[in-house]
């Protein structure tokens, strides 16, 4: 545990190393987030009550929505993992006596932790200063969201982990790159929050792991749920993040056999 | 303990399948990267494993390390079937691959050190004296808190050899150590070997191309070539295998035609030096010389290593 603690650590020292990013990244998100806000305030103009948002409640989803983008990294940046799958590094890595996942997942976690200190805060609270967030003032709110936010940090570790193993099989991983970074935004409520989409389509996103991603900590943030429905939204993401945690255990399993024995 | 060899091949093998060809009429072939290497390794020893490129080395170092299972044979290393228990290994064996780094690229060197501490659970007080120790025997001291990704490639090299001994392995696996790095570097990483190995016993397998490397600081050498043990045994033994003539130099004072000389053969010649390569003795060829035209100065040169390899190298099999 000290040495995923340690791992953890170096993580979010690596990513503090980069303050020019951070910084460029954090105007992004409120200048993406302050577009997309504008957007959002016109179609509510025309239509004040959709689906159960309303003008404030679209443009806190926005900017919650912006402040978690770089901890999910539900646009990428994919793991360093696949590169090391793709240069053949990986051989110094099975030589550690670490577990890949837990190492992969210590080292993640702690990107998010700074992502989180750094963009993720910084960029929702330029949000409320310039625009009126929705601001919950029950305690309880800001537990459900924490909870659910933390979730998402995790199903989004585990689909990019997911991803980077896929190189042990695929000889090239850039397709099936552009699809899972499209899908991400699409189906996890970035590009427009889910209330937006028709039916049958919105159930059908809501039944996959990227709402769980966005989507539900925006709800979880907003209290559009009752105690039954929040219990079993989380319920749901811990489930996600159990079951592709456990595919990514497998995956490991039978990458490192494929490596070790067959010989990569 | 004592007299368990740190490293036992018998028959050891390994193939690989290969799959061409479309989809649906994929034909599969198999190609052998090693065929048959039998070799023992005592404590202490300093072995240079060496073979042309594609003889082998590599994946003999995989199977070695247990990231690559062997197809045949018989294969421990420290008493351990290395592919079945890698992470047990890995705690006693310290490996460093000269064109690969397990060091943190964003962070000062120093992290990537403290984070072996956890990862072989070695206690707070004997890691640092052995990060004391590395630090002054491989001059880290002036870029520990250098971001790796800044380090030169001499500089990088020492800090992966710190960080592959300080959980003090009883046997390090070294692939091409000395790779890309200048003469200085090089000489202060063989050194560091050689007292290593003197103080601590510790057993050193290395791969290189460089000769010097082996010729410095292996008394043993391993030769493999097209997956087959081609030599094992010492340096001299090698020379004699493949007995590589040597070269007489001669210097005329006026540049002259080609030198016939008894039991020499004329190489080349530029401006007033000749190259000869002696199939005799060379006393009989030198005066010769002398008697026909007035020479300013004359050289003998040894084989090295290099020319008794090039020519096991090209010998056919």
């Amino acid at each position: 545990m000290r040495l995923y603690r340690a791992v953890f650590a170096n993580g979010l020292r690596r990513h503090a190393t980069y303050r020019a990013a951070t910084a460029a990244g954090l105007l992004t998100n409120t200048v993406f987030g302050l577009i997309n806000a504008g957007v959002l305030l016109a179609l509510f103009d025309a239509r004040p009550h959709i689906n159960g948002y309303d003008a404030a409640d679209a443009i806190t989803h926005v900017f919650i929505t912006q402040a978690l983008l770089a901890p999910t990294a539900i646009m990428g940046p994919p793991l360093e993992l696949g590169e090391r799958i793709r240069t053949g590094d990986i051989a110094t890595d099975l030589m550690r006596p670490a577990h890949p996942l837990a190492w992969w997942l210590a080292d993640d976690l702690g990107r998010a932790a700074f992502q989180t200190a750094f963009r993720g805060a910084p960029t929702f609270t330029a949000g409320a200063l310039l625009l009126p967030l929705d601001l919950p003032a029950d305690p309880a709110r800001w537990a459900a969201f924490t909870t659910a936010a933390a979730l998402a940090v995790l199903i989004g570790f585990a689909l990019r982990y997911l991803f980077a193993l896929a190189g042990f099989w695929l000889l090239d991983t850039r397709g099936l790159a552009s699809l899972l970074f499209l899908a991400g935004p699409a189906f996890s409520g970035v590009l427009l929050p889910l209330v937006l989409f028709p039916e049958p389509l919105a159930t059908t996103m809501r039944a996959l792991p990227w709402a769980s991603m966005i989507q539900f900590p925006v709800e979880a943030f907003l209290g559009k749920h009752t105690p039954p429905e929040l219990a079993a939204g989380l319920a749901r993401q811990a489930a996600w993040a159990a079951a592709l945690l456990a595919l990514g255990a497998l995956a490991t399993t039978r990458a490192t056999r494929k490596a070790v024995v067959q010989g990569g | 303990m004592t007299t368990e060899p740190a490293i036992r091949a018998h028959a050891l093998g390994r193939d690989f399948t290969l799959s061409t060809g479309p989809l649906l009429r994929r034909t599969r072939t198999t190609a052998t990267a090693v065929r048959d290497v039998t070799f023992t390794i005592a404590p202490g020893e300093t072995v240079a494993y060496l073979g042309p490129n594609g003889a082998g080395k590599s994946t003999t170092m995989k199977m070695l390390t247990g990231i690559l299972a062997p197809t045949r044979g018989h294969l421990t290393v420290l008493g351990l079937p290395p592919s079945r228990r890698r992470t047990a290994l890995a705690a006693r064996i310290g490996v460093v691959f000269g064109q690969r780094t397990t060091l943190w690229w964003d962070l000062p060197l120093r992290d990537s050190l403290a984070l072996t501490r956890h990862l072989y659970r070695v206690p707070a007080r004997t890691h640092t004296a052995r990060l004391d120790h590395l630090t002054h025997a491989l001059d880290l001291a002036p870029f520990l808190h250098t971001p790796v990704r800044q380090l030169s490639l001499g500089q990088r090299m020492r800090g992966d050899l710190a960080a592959a001994l300080l959980h003090d392995p009883d046997l390090l696996i070294l692939d091409e150590p000395t790779i890309g790095l200048d003469i200085v570097s090089k000489t202060a990483i063989r050194e560091f070997l050689l007292d290593l190995n003197t103080r601590r016993n510790t057993t050193i397998l290395l791969t290189t191309h460089d000769l010097s490397d082996v010729e410095r600081l292996c008394r043993r050498v391993i030769l493999i070539d097209h997956g087959t043990l081609a030599y094992d045994g010492d340096l001299d033994g090698l020379h004699a295998l493949a007995p590589a003539p040597r070269t007489l130099v001669v210097d005329l004072q006026h540049p002259a035609d080609p030198l016939d000389l008894p039991g020499a053969r004329h190489l080349r010649t530029q401006g007033p030096r000749q190259w000869l390569e002696l199939t005799g003795p060379p006393a009989p060829a030198i005066a010769e010389a002398a008697a026909r035209h007035p020479i300013a100065d004359l050289a003998l040169h040894e084989p090295g290593i290099e020319d008794v390899l090039a020519r096991l190298y090209r010998r056919p099999t």
